[in-house]
């Protein structure tokens, strides 16, 4: 089991370092000059010429990634004129513009994001899960077919469109919530969760889809196998079959796709906090991208890059930990 | 005491009948058996016992501890499955929970009819799997069930139905996914159980040399319907039905005579059409005749073992690197084939035996080409047979597969099947040589067009056959050609191919873990054991006088079908010492 | 053919067909209405309102079949019938690129020694930690505007998204090479490339297909969502996406400029997902057993 951990762990580094290669190449060493992309709009030659010269950008490709990758690990100077600019460690650059570390930005815009991942994941799970397992067991016919339909729904609307129907219906008909803006959790619990409630709800509509699907093709799934049968003739009765026995064979896939979507998540949160006006990582890079702020783009690209692989890693890692077979196969 | 009373069973599937009015009566501690093929209602019947059907409709009635069963109540139904009934089922490793340990499972079972505390069921959990003789059962009980080999799954299985007590234990198949040195332990194991506890049992099975060692009485099924019924001294001696007498005689001997034979010398199989529907030339009385099948048995005619080496081994080994190991210490290669010389003369059919694991099919693709050996060399006709990729007489070598399913395209017709041997040597229309083919491996030409899918299973294997001569080989190795095959359909492929062997002037190499049909259609036989070969020699030797334990072992294992002679072997193996481990796993 | 038995895929397939013509017609469709997608037409908004379009429901009238954009007056149905267009052409073609790359990869690496095998898988594992969205943005941001956008799209979110295809196809590539009949027809004399070509590729098809019909709706999804953002498509091409995102600051005022991108594209979507629904419900070999009680 450690050597798996310990294999799996080095892949993950592998992968990671891998995508700080190509994240790097494919901008620093862009078509358009980096320079340029950091300056920014308000742009002014001498400008350009000190941040070109603080990026170090004159130097060999090889020795500005190894400048960056030193960086993310000790931390980083750039010296532009007269002052030093540092960026302690892990530096995922130095955004010019707004004349902070990319660091600190995202480290302020983070705990939106989270909120807004975390909370939409439970939601979808315990709708998810309800719905799939109810759909599963084929108790009512209606529901199944409902569960049915929204699956495929989930399937196919993207969540700005379902995050502008929720706007519409609940802040402007309905008026029964205000236009979402962001309360910290540590301020006002509540305004907290009045505030998040919609655009959780946006994401979780279309993350329970997934989850229904996965929880009811493996309960039923289950339901087929030969050690269900076992059960039945060894007197279960269908409460027991279903809890002890459908729902563990279902909850493979179900963690490991958990682990997988909650970092995928805060990617794809970038279109609802733009739908919904909360100023986390993914409004950060929207941006950065009009005003064409190259590190903070960078900066955004690692860390959710960064996210995703580790989600995976877990993914993999409680995969094995949850079911017996592989760990010893 | 009667524990169990059956009376006019009658189970339908929608329009179609799988039992037709079963009846029998089972007295306490006594052991019956139900011998059918498949198709026959046997398995439907012990399906319908504790009430597991779905959608079938139950007819009868199903006496059992003073509740009728077939009208039970889901509450009587649970209360009796598992503490009054419980069932052995065929396949160990699918029927027990992968995601939670035995003991634990055995456990649960425990409290749930007894409603035990935690401690005491785990006890009880222990103490079962002792008495099936899993050795250092406290610790193997925190064991899951794939860490388990095939054998300690099923001796687990079975534990666990001894954990309530019941009066009555049935068996579904419980030997057909093992070995056979296994299969005798399981089996012996079944009647110790039953005679310490005084359980009864009902033991099914399409094997009747199962049924013969472990049974006293025995009823022998056909289409849903019980054609003789009887005790099993009676009944596999000196059948009374004409079924009966037909099963018995396509059953392969281990003392070499085959199956009976009519006076022209042609195998004679008097019954109608066997139970897959198939029919091969099926005369108008329906009695099934075998065209032009040679004799078998010991009326052989003499094939003089001359023939110069076709095919030589020379210290062949073959070892996989040991696949993803999850640790960091490296392990330990797994050694498939570990040094195996032999030569194989024209005109010979070299079989070879061995239980699962010990190599053999590693061993006969890389007689054909398929995998190249890790070290030592196969030469054909003086030629290496890895070198010989693009060499013409490549095609010499021809291969027939277990399972017709998997071997044939599931997207190409069976003719165009066949036909690919020959398009590959260039032939421009195959499609007149195919039909030639199909006739001869007695199958119509009109075949062509269908796919796998349309066809049973021996109709599938004969296609296999033809696939294999196409190429007008002058080597075919089959791999466990006839294992999946009811045992007439298997009889009647192995006429057809020791027909074709004939007729082709082929050299056969049978790989099979059937040691009774390896009797019957080889000249000289390799017993291969971890990778090699602990004994070869002319086939009526090594079955006789065996010299190598291995052997012995493997041949006392070996299910027959003449009661007695089931029983004096039992005593025999209670009275040994225990043979030599097969490979664990 | 059994899948027309599927209510869903029917419907489906009708919605999507109307909707491929439309894409396909488009330049037609707006010759026939007489307008085009970017003429501005000022003179049919009300600057005292702020540029809402004169008229009920966003200025329905017999030259504008769907009225006019706010703001700039443009035509609503040209618009909407050109951005048909790009919304499906980028999906479609997004979605043939990744199938091709990603079945490319896997069944070299299925087909190919341990090596090769171990050294795409890592590679395809690299793919699949991409974060599609956000790199997909970071990307198109500093690519110069004079590259055609369409095409751009369509390539980046191919190049990002190849990674699943490449997955289950060496998946299945390495199930089919162990069925005993690629091995028969190995010793009955035919090459590897052979076998490849008549063996295997056959039975990609079935699974490739029922995950590529659930890749296209996806991508398109990807589409609009960057569009939605600005970095996507940019005006004057239209793009559905595009529209929705100027479109919500609009919607008390013009409900309609909201309602026909945004049901269109929620149709379509739909439309796809049926079909992709029923295509899985045929190809899928699994048959279940029925369960015992």
């Amino acid at each position: 089991m450690i050597g798996y951990v310990a294999r799996r762990l080095g892949g993950t580094a592998l992968v990671l370092f891998g995508l700080s290669a190509i994240v790097y190449a494919l901008f620093y060493l862009a078509p358009q000059d980096p320079a340029v992309l950091t300056c920014g709009k308000g742009c002014t030659p001498e400008r350009l010429a000190e941040v070109h010269a603080a990026m170090g950008l004159d130097e060999p490709a090889l020795t500005q990634y190894r400048h960056f990758l030193q960086g993310l690990f000790v931390g980083r100077d750039y010296p532009a004129g007269p002052d030093v600019r540092h960026c302690p460690a892990p530096c995922l650059g130095y955004s010019f513009e707004t004349d902070q570390p990319v660091t600190a930005l995202l480290a302020d815009r983070l705990p939106v994001s989270v909120s807004l991942a975390v909370g939409a994941e439970v939601l979808s799970l315990a709708l998810g899960i309800g719905a799939g397992l109810l759909s599963g067991l084929r108790r009512y016919r209606v529901l199944d077919k409902l569960v049915n339909g929204l699956i495929l729904a989930g399937y196919a609307v993207p969540v700005f469109l379902i995050g502008l129907l929720l706007l519409m219906i609940f802040c402007v008909y309905l008026r029964w919530l205000p236009f979402p803006t962001y309360v910290p959790l540590t301020t006002d619990p509540l305004a907290w969760a009045q505030n998040l409630l919609l655009p959780w709800t946006a994401l979780a509509l279309i993350q329970a889809a997934a989850y229904a699907r996965l929880t009811r093709a493996g309960v039923q799934d289950t339901l087929a196998e030969d050690y269900v049968r076992t059960a039945r003739a060894y007197g279960f009765t269908e409460r027991r079959i279903v809890l002890r026995r459908a729902l563990r064979g279902a909850l493979v896939p179900l963690v490991t796709l958990t682990a997988i979507d909650l970092a995928a998540i805060m990617t794809s949160a970038v279109l609802t906090e733009t739908m919904f006006g909360l100023p986390g990582v993914g409004q950060l890079l929207v941006g950065a991208v009009n005003q064409i702020d190259l590190p903070v783009v960078v900066g955004v690209t690692l860390l959710t890059g960064c996210l995703v692989v580790v989600g995976n890693a877990v993914a993999d890692l409680l995969y094995a930990a949850i079911d017996p077979r592989v760990q010893l196969r | 005491m009667t524990v169990l009373s059956v009376q006019d069973l009658r189970i339908a599937f929608g329009a179609a009948t799988a039992v037709d009015g079963l009846s029998f009566d089972l007295a306490a501690g006594a052991a019956l058996g139900i011998v059918g093929e498949s198709g026959s209602g046997k398995s439907a019947t012990a399906l319908a016992l504790l009430g597991l059907h779905r959608d079938a409709d139950v007819t009868g009635k199903i006496l059992f501890d003073g509740t009728d069963l077939a009208t039970a109540t889901a509450e009587q139904l649970r209360r009796v499955r598992g503490a009054g009934i419980a069932m052995v089922f065929q396949e160990p490793l699918s029927a027990l929970s992968p995601f939670h340990r035995i003991g634990d499972q055995i456990a649960e079972v425990y409290r749930l009819h007894t409603g035990a505390s935690r401690r005491a069921a785990r006890e009880r959990a222990i103490e079962v799997l002792r008495q099936v003789h899993i050795p250092d059962p406290s610790r193997r009980a925190d064991a899951y069930p794939h860490q388990f080999s095939g054998g300690m799954r099923q001796r687990a299985l079975i534990a666990m139905a001894l954990a309530c007590r019941p009066r009555l234990i049935v068996a579904d198949e419980p030997t057909t996914a093992l070995d056979v040195t296994v299969q005798a332990q399981i089996l012996d194991l079944l009647d110790e159980v039953r005679t310490t506890t005084g359980t009864a049992l009902l033991l099914i099975s399409h094997d009747l040399g199962v049924v013969a060692g472990s049974t006293d009485e025995v009823i022998v099924m056909r289409r849903g319907v019980a054609v003789e019924h009887g005790p099993v001294d009676t009944v596999l001696v000196s059948p009374r039905a004409a079924y009966t007498r037909a099963l018995l005689n396509a059953v392969p001997r281990l003392d070499g005579e085959g199956p009976a034979q009519a006076a022209d010398g042609r195998v004679l199989l008097d019954a109608a059409p066997p139970s897959d529907g198939e029919g091969s030339a099926g005369a108008a009385d329906g009695r099934v005749l075998l065209d032009a099948a040679p004799p078998l048995g010991r009326e052989r005619p003499g094939r003089a073992a001359a023939g110069e080496p076709l095919l030589r081994l020379a210290d062949v080994r073959k070892t996989f690197p040991a696949g993803r190991r999850r640790s960091l210490r490296r392990a330990a290669p797994i050694r498939a084939v570990d040094g195996i010389t032999l030569d194989l003369r024209r005109g010979e059919t070299l079989g070879i035996v061995g239980e699962s694991g010990t190599g053999k099919t590693t061993l006969a693709r890389m007689m054909v080409g398929l995998v190249a050996p890790t070290a030592g060399t196969i030469t054909f006709d003086g030629v290496d047979v890895a070198r010989r990729r693009r060499h013409p007489s490549r095609r010499s070598v021809q291969m027939i597969f277990q399972d017709p399913l998997s071997s044939l395209n599931p997207r190409r017709t069976i003719g165009e099947s066949i036909a690919d041997p020959l398009r590959l040597q260039g032939v421009g229309d195959p499609r007149p040589a195919v039909e030639d083919l199909l006739i001869r491996v007695g199958l119509s030409p009109d075949e062509y067009d269908r796919y796998p899918h349309q066809l049973s299973g021996g109709m599938r294997q004969r296609v296999g056959i033809a696939r294999a001569l196409a190429p007008r080989p002058r080597l075919i190795v089959c791999d466990e050609p006839v294992s999946s095959l009811d045992v007439t359909t298997q009889a009647q492929v192995l006429a057809l191919l020791a027909d074709v062997r004939q007729e082709f002037d082929l050299t056969l190499v049978f790989v099979s873990h059937d040691l009774a049909v390896v009797r019957q259609v080889a000249d000289r036989v390799a017993v291969m054991h971890s990778g090699t070969i602990v004994e070869l020699g002319d086939v009526a030797q090594v079955y006789n006088r065996p010299e190598h334990a291995y052997t012995r072992a493997l041949l006392a294992a070996v299910p027959v079908t003449d009661p007695a002679e089931a029983r004096r072997r039992r005593a025999e193996r209670q009275n040994q010492p225990t043979p030599p481990s097969p490979i664990p796993g | 053919m059994r899948v027309l038995h599927d209510r869903g895929f029917t419907v489906g397939a009708a919605i999507a067909l109307v909707m491929v013509t439309v894409a396909v017609a488009a330049p037609l469709l707006t010759a026939w209405e007489g307008q085009d997608p970017t003429t501005f037409h000022n003179d049919l908004l009300d600057s005292a309102r702020g540029g809402v379009p004169i008229g009920p429901l966003g200025g329905i009238s017999g030259d504008h079949w769907l009225g006019v954009e706010p703001g700039t007056g443009r035509d609503l149905f040209a618009r909407v019938v050109f951005g048909a267009r790009v919304s499906l052409g980028v999906a479609v073609s997004a979605t043939v690129l990744q199938v091709l790359i990603g079945v490319g990869v896997g069944v070299a690496a299925g087909l190919g020694g341990r090596h090769l095998d171990a050294g795409l898988s890592r590679l395809v594992d690299l793919v699949l930690a991409f974060p599609i969205l956000v790199l997909a943005i970071a990307l198109l941001a500093i690519v110069p505007p004079s590259w055609p956008r369409p095409v751009l799209l369509a390539v980046v979110i191919a190049m990002l998204g190849w990674g699943g295809t490449a997955r289950i196809t060496r998946g299945e590539t390495l199930t089919l090479r162990a069925r005993d009949y690629v091995a028969a027809a190995r010793v009955s004399g035919a090459g590897p490339l052979r076998v490849a070509r008549r063996e295997i590729l056959p039975g990609l098809a079935s699974p490739v297909l029922t995950y590529a019909a659930f890749v296209l709706p996806t991508n398109m999804i990807t589409e609009a969502g960057l569009s939605f953002l600005g970095v996507g498509v940019r005006p004057p091409t239209p793009s559905w996406g595009q529209m929705l995102s100027t479109a919500t600051t609009w919607f008390r005022a013009d409900p309609l400029y909201v309602a026909v991108p945004g049901g269109l594209l929620f149709a379509t979507l739909l439309a796809f997902v049926l079909v992709a629904n029923g295509v899985r419900r045929v190809l899928d070999p699994r048959q279940r057993t029925e369960v015992l009680r």
